[in-house]
């Protein structure tokens, strides 16, 4: 196994993913890939439904294997660690839910305590105020002692995240933390994400479709579609890219590289019932 | 083609089936290995043992009154026949120790308390909480399913035992209070009959095992259901009947080992 985690801390990034393939059934979804993570910045991953950008959470956290290819966090390869060494690894990480997926059937305090609890042994009443640190960091001291589902929609992602940074982990992976959000909410969360990012001098992945709040944020960006990173920059490169997809994603237009229509036979052949005759006629 | 069609389909079955009990042996044996810290752990079990076996308990108790009072009037009228109705109590009392003691209350405990730990499960993955759970460092399977598994495992041959004692009195109810069988007969008969070995520790055997098959069954269908609101809802009713198939398939097999003399 890889030597410990703080003897590759001279790197400048926290991970690294080199040549992954990964491919559902007979769909590629990621074809040599290569990303970096760059140490304390904010990294977003960008790019439309479907295009597999919760999966590389999911590589970086170790809940799926790619097909080949390694995943670097720390210097130690995710999908060759053993069950055991996977657990250690992911308790220097804090991945935020799309769903917060808060445990349901116990208050926020204990889930905000639940990973204190699980992995040390502290006195309760140091463990209290650890936890009350984290609600106030994210503003739901008041709302402690309420129960998940008692929570809007916002303040659930909220206490997910007091949860995520719980035991102040290295890097934190954010899936989707703006989408179905009011503005308010969306701005709180920008803000938020900021603010944990600088203050805690946290490594941040975000994944998200949401442009202009993931630009304003974000200080390198990944624009993955079609099972290849298709862009890449700062903010401002990616607005100068002359990329058509790039152009297309950053400006919301309905067609262009990425097509509007699933892909279908021709609509002529189709309303005059040839399409499923022959494949050559046209 | 269409032959090579059917091979390639039975093939795939195959392939899916032994997958499922591949994936199925992998979390008995991850539940029953991976003993967690006490600290943890026995509170955990104690929640389960209360919400798997206690809230069972009225479902359990009515259920073997009633089966206890139909065994009563029902074999009343047949021994009455052979003018051996003091053997009441004997033949009410090794029909439920041995047989629908253990085998009723599996088939309850499936419909009660195995359906319930499907869908909880399954309802905890389809909201992310099992893979949220894993990013924590903390394995959902020593957290979530192997104090479920343990506390099905415990609850269902106390719960049997329970269903028996309870099914005897009903029996007494009707043989002795109603049709006024004279109660000594009906406990002593019952009591120079029964046979410790080949009565009760069958039955409580026979329990455990279907303890395991139905836990078993619970937690993994919830585990490896698909994560949406048709794939727990079908998991659910995998687990009932998946368990009472293989509660009656396995009842034959352990009735025909203890007691069919070879």
């Amino acid at each position: 196994m890889s030597p410990s985690p703080t003897a590759a801390q001279a790197g400048p990034n926290l991970v690294e993913v080199r040549n992954l393939h990964f491919s559902r059934g007979k769909r590629v979804i990621y074809e040599n890939v290569d990303l970096n993570i760059a140490r304390g910045k904010v990294t977003a991953i960008m790019g439309p439904s479907g295009s597999g950008k919760t999966t590389m959470l999911r590589f970086i956290g170790g809940q799926l294997r790619p097909d080949s290819g390694k995943v670097l966090v720390n210097g130690q390869n995710i999908p060759e660690l053993s069950r055991d060494a996977l657990f250690r690894a992911r308790a220097g990480m804090g991945m935020l839910f799309q769903s917060g997926a808060l445990f349901t059937d116990i208050s926020v305090f204990e889930n905000v305590a639940f990973p204190i609890r699980a992995h040390t042994r502290l006195p309760e009443a140091l463990i209290r105020e650890l936890v009350l640190l984290k609600l106030e960091a994210v503003g739901l001291r008041g709302a402690a002692e309420l129960m998940p589902a008692e929570l809007s929609g916002g303040m659930a992602r909220r206490a997910a995240l007091a949860r995520a940074i719980a035991l102040d982990p290295d890097m934190i992976m954010y899936d989707e933390p703006f989408a179905g959000q009011d503005p308010i909410v969306m701005g709180v969360l920008v803000t938020l994400i900021r603010t944990l990012s600088e203050a805690l001098g946290l490594t941040t992945v975000i994944v998200s479709h949401d442009i202009h709040e993931t630009l304003s944020i974000a200080d390198y960006i990944y624009v993955v579609a079609d099972a290849k990173v298709i862009g890449e920059g700062t903010p401002d490169e990616l607005r100068a890219s002359n990329s058509p997809f790039v152009q297309q994603f950053l400006n919301g237009k309905p067609d262009g590289p990425v097509r509007f229509q699933y892909p279908a036979p021709s609509y002529r052949d189709e309303v005059l019932g040839r399409a499923n005759q022959s494949g050559g006629r046209r | 083609m269409a032959a090579v069609e059917q091979v390639r389909r039975l093939g795939e079955g195959t392939i899916e089936a032994l997958r499922s009990l591949g994936a199925a042996g992998v979390i008995l044996w991850q539940a029953i290995v991976m003993v967690p810290r006490p600290r943890t752990a026995v509170p955990l079990l104690v929640r389960q043992l209360y919400s798997v076996g206690v809230l069972s308990l009225v479902i359990i108790a009515v259920s073997g009154l009633f089966i206890g009072l139909v065994l009563g009037l029902q074999g009343y009228n047949i021994l009455k026949d052979y003018g051996s109705e003091s053997a009441l109590g004997t033949f009410v009392a090794k029909t439920l120790v041995r047989e629908l003691g253990p085998v009723v209350t599996a088939l309850l405990f499936a419909g009660r308390a195995g359906s319930a730990l499907t869908a909880e499960i399954g309802l905890m993955k389809a909201t992310e909480q099992l893979a949220s759970m894993e990013m924590i460092g903390v394995d959902p399977l020593r957290r979530i399913v192997a104090p479920r598994f343990w506390a099905g495992v415990i609850a269902m041959p106390v719960l049997a035992v329970i269903f028996s004692a309870i099914g005897v009195f009903g029996g007494k109810l009707i043989g002795v209070d109603w049709l006024g069988l004279y109660s000594g007969s009906y406990w002593g008969n019952m009591q120079s009959s029964m046979v410790f070995d080949k009565d009760i520790l069958n039955g409580i055997i026979k329990s455990v095992v279907f303890g395991v098959a139905v836990t078993w069954i619970a937690v993994f269908q919830g585990y490896d259901c698909e994560p949406t609101s048709e794939g727990i809802s079908r998991a659910t009713t995998r687990t009932v009947v998946y368990s009472s198939l293989a509660v009656l398939g396995l009842d034959f097999i352990l009735t025909a080992v203890m007691f069919g003399g070879f």
